[in-house]
């Protein structure tokens, strides 16, 4: 019984519970009494054991885990779970033609990032990206709002994710429901220096990181890596395969602030800034925070993503044309580890009213955010 | 104004270096993150594969060489003074191939002299010291097993799922968490003298 009470002493004092007074005590007796202080070195290395081996179990959990999720991908292959012998073949076969092509794209992107920056600095526009910054005022009330939550939620919940404090605010969407990636642009991913997160309208924040960054596109691929996250129904909306018309009426959805912002306008040019072709014009109007906002037409077909405004015109913004999504999408395939990317997509939003098109798709439109 | 010095492109193609991300991605493992392990798989996994089956090994045999890969890596990145000194793809090529010689070796197999896919550093430090970390686990978990019921569960429920002892009391009907508290550490004191019992053996 001693043994317990001289046990629960050093816990405390190993996890820095103890009271001052108390471990001055605690300090004292020890110092007084070499016996109880052997005993107490002896307890507290069988303590630190105990916590070696606590961490140690739960990181053999979750590699467990993770393992599951892989075999079941293909990508780690066990004899003694179901065969896959199919699947692991071709990816043998494929795997060498897959590094180099890897390697090449890497190679390619980098080339390109260099081509572009280089003139990028020379070239500076009146156009301009459409990320919100949070300032500081705002990340503090975030941080109030996350203690509050972290005390609604209670003493007992398990552990309570510690919300981002993020440094920007901005907007992508749900290309693929399955592997859960998400679409935004490049110039939004560059903001992000250390870390990634989207959140739901929910308010629901997931930990992401980035796949693919092509600058000269603007446009990123990003993929949800967190485990928490809920698996979603498959995609309510489709690429349109080819340009959006002059004067396509369109829509889109975005988080020029904290909540989704529904904003219409209509295509008002073929090409970009400077007649850039990646590019198409259209008139309405978006805010900060509408960087990566998906443009869909009245059919419920993807046309576009917000990139920029005219910063010297009135209600000229940029979107980047669909079509490059899936030049994006294809170029990702390519990377190591992400083959099974695909856009699958069936449009139900066709024929519902705009009310009803909104409704199906705000749940695929997250917002971007980072520090 | 809306602000006119903005340059309308971004200029790094990553948003960070790898460097940080690396950085990153361990502290990730040392939390336990499963996002961290499976992109440590995800990126490194058929490297490993490759050496494993190109040397004798089956795909289980990689399977368990990158799990125990993955648990130095972890070993290395908790106990915090780990700096890459080389990219994470070279340590893990590094400790997987020496943990896989030693399994060769064991089975008085060998590995072929033209292995060296990768770059390799010496780890002969980092997996011996896994060794003995081992060692202290499966003496932990040998002492754990002797332990008994409803000790074994108290105890990892406590010092494992790091449940309250509230919700503990309650789970295994105590009547108050107090109670609970003094079961528990009478089952602490029965697996402590079950360890050392052991570990003083073994010294």
């Amino acid at each position: 019984m001693e043994d317990s009470l001289l046990m629960d002493a050093v816990e405390r004092f190993v996890k820095g519970e103890m009271s001052a007074q108390e471990k001055i005590y605690f300090e004292d007796l020890r110092k007084n009494n070499p016996e109880l202080d052997q005993t107490v070195v002896e307890q507290i290395f069988f303590y630190n054991e105990l916590e070696k081996y606590s961490d140690r179990k739960n990181f053999t959990v979750a590699l467990h885990e993770v393992e599951t999720k892989l075999s079941e991908e293909g990508i780690i292959s066990r004899n003694l779970p179901k065969g896959k012998g199919k699947l692991i073949q071709l990816w043998a076969r494929s795997k060498r033609t897959i590094a180099v092509a890897a390697s090449i794209a890497g190679v390619v992107s980098l080339f390109i990032a260099g081509l572009v920056s280089s003139v990028a600095k020379q070239n500076p526009t009146n156009i301009k990206p459409l990320v919100e910054k949070l300032n500081q005022q705002e990340s503090k009330t975030r941080q109030i709002e996350s203690k509050l939550s972290k005390l609604e939620a209670g003493v007992n919940a398990p552990v309570v994710k510690p919300r981002l404090d993020a440094k920007f605010r901005a907007t992508g969407f749900m290309i693929d429901a399955v592997n859960n990636y998400i679409v935004t642009n490049a110039h939004v991913i560059d903001q992000a220096k250390h870390k990634l997160i989207i959140e739901n309208n929910k308010g629901e924040q997931f930990s992401a990181h980035s796949v693919y960054v092509n600058p000269q596109m603007d446009l990123a691929i990003i993929k949800v890596d967190d485990y928490d996250f809920p698996k979603m129904a498959s995609l309510p909306y489709t690429i349109k395969k080819s340009n959006a018309e002059l004067g396509e009426q369109v829509f889109m959805l975005g988080f020029p602030k904290q909540e989704v912002v529904y904003g219409e306008g209509y295509i008002s040019a073929r090409n970009g800034y400077q007649m850039d072709t990646i590019f198409c014009q259209l008139s309405t109007s978006a805010n900060e925070g509408n960087s990566g906002s998906p443009v869909i037409n009245k059919n419920g077909e993807l046309v576009g993503v917000i990139n920029s405004l005219e910063t010297n015109a009135d209600g000229v913004v940029f979107a980047i044309k669909a079509v490059n999504i899936t030049r994006a999408i294809a170029e990702v395939k390519k990377i190591k580890g992400n083959e099974n990317i695909a856009f699958k997509g069936s449009n139900v939003l066709k024929g519902n009213d705009r009310v009803n098109q909104i409704k199906k798709l705000q749940d695929y439109v997250f917002m971007i955010k980072g520090n | 104004m809306l602000g006119l010095q903005n340059h309308y492109y971004c200029i790094n193609i990553r948003p960070v270096t790898t460097l940080e991300q690396e950085k990153l991605l361990l502290e990730g493992l040392a939390q336990e993150r499963k996002e961290s392990i499976e992109r440590i798989y995800r990126e490194h996994y058929s490297m490993v594969k490759s050496l494993v089956i190109n040397n004798n090994g089956s795909s289980d045999d990689a399977a368990d060489i990158f799990q125990e890969t993955m648990i130095v890596l972890f070993e290395k990145a908790k106990s915090g003074e780990f700096e890459l000194h080389c990219q994470l793809k070279t340590f893990i090529y590094s400790v997987s191939r020496r943990l896989w010689l030693k399994k060769l070796q064991q089975s008085n197999r060998f590995i072929s002299q033209n292995d060296m896919l990768e770059e390799s550093i010496p780890v002969d430090d980092d997996v011996e010291h896994h060794e003995k970390k081992q060692n202290d686990f499966n003496l932990m978990e040998a002492a754990m097993a002797k332990v008994g019921e409803p000790c074994k569960s108290l105890l990892e429920a406590y010092y494992i799922q790091k449940k309250p002892m509230q919700q503990i009391a309650s789970d295994f009907g105590y009547t108050n968490a107090d109670n609970a508290k003094t079961q528990k550490y009478k089952c602490l004191v029965r697996l402590k003298k079950l360890f050392f019992a052991q570990y003083k053996f073994s010294e």
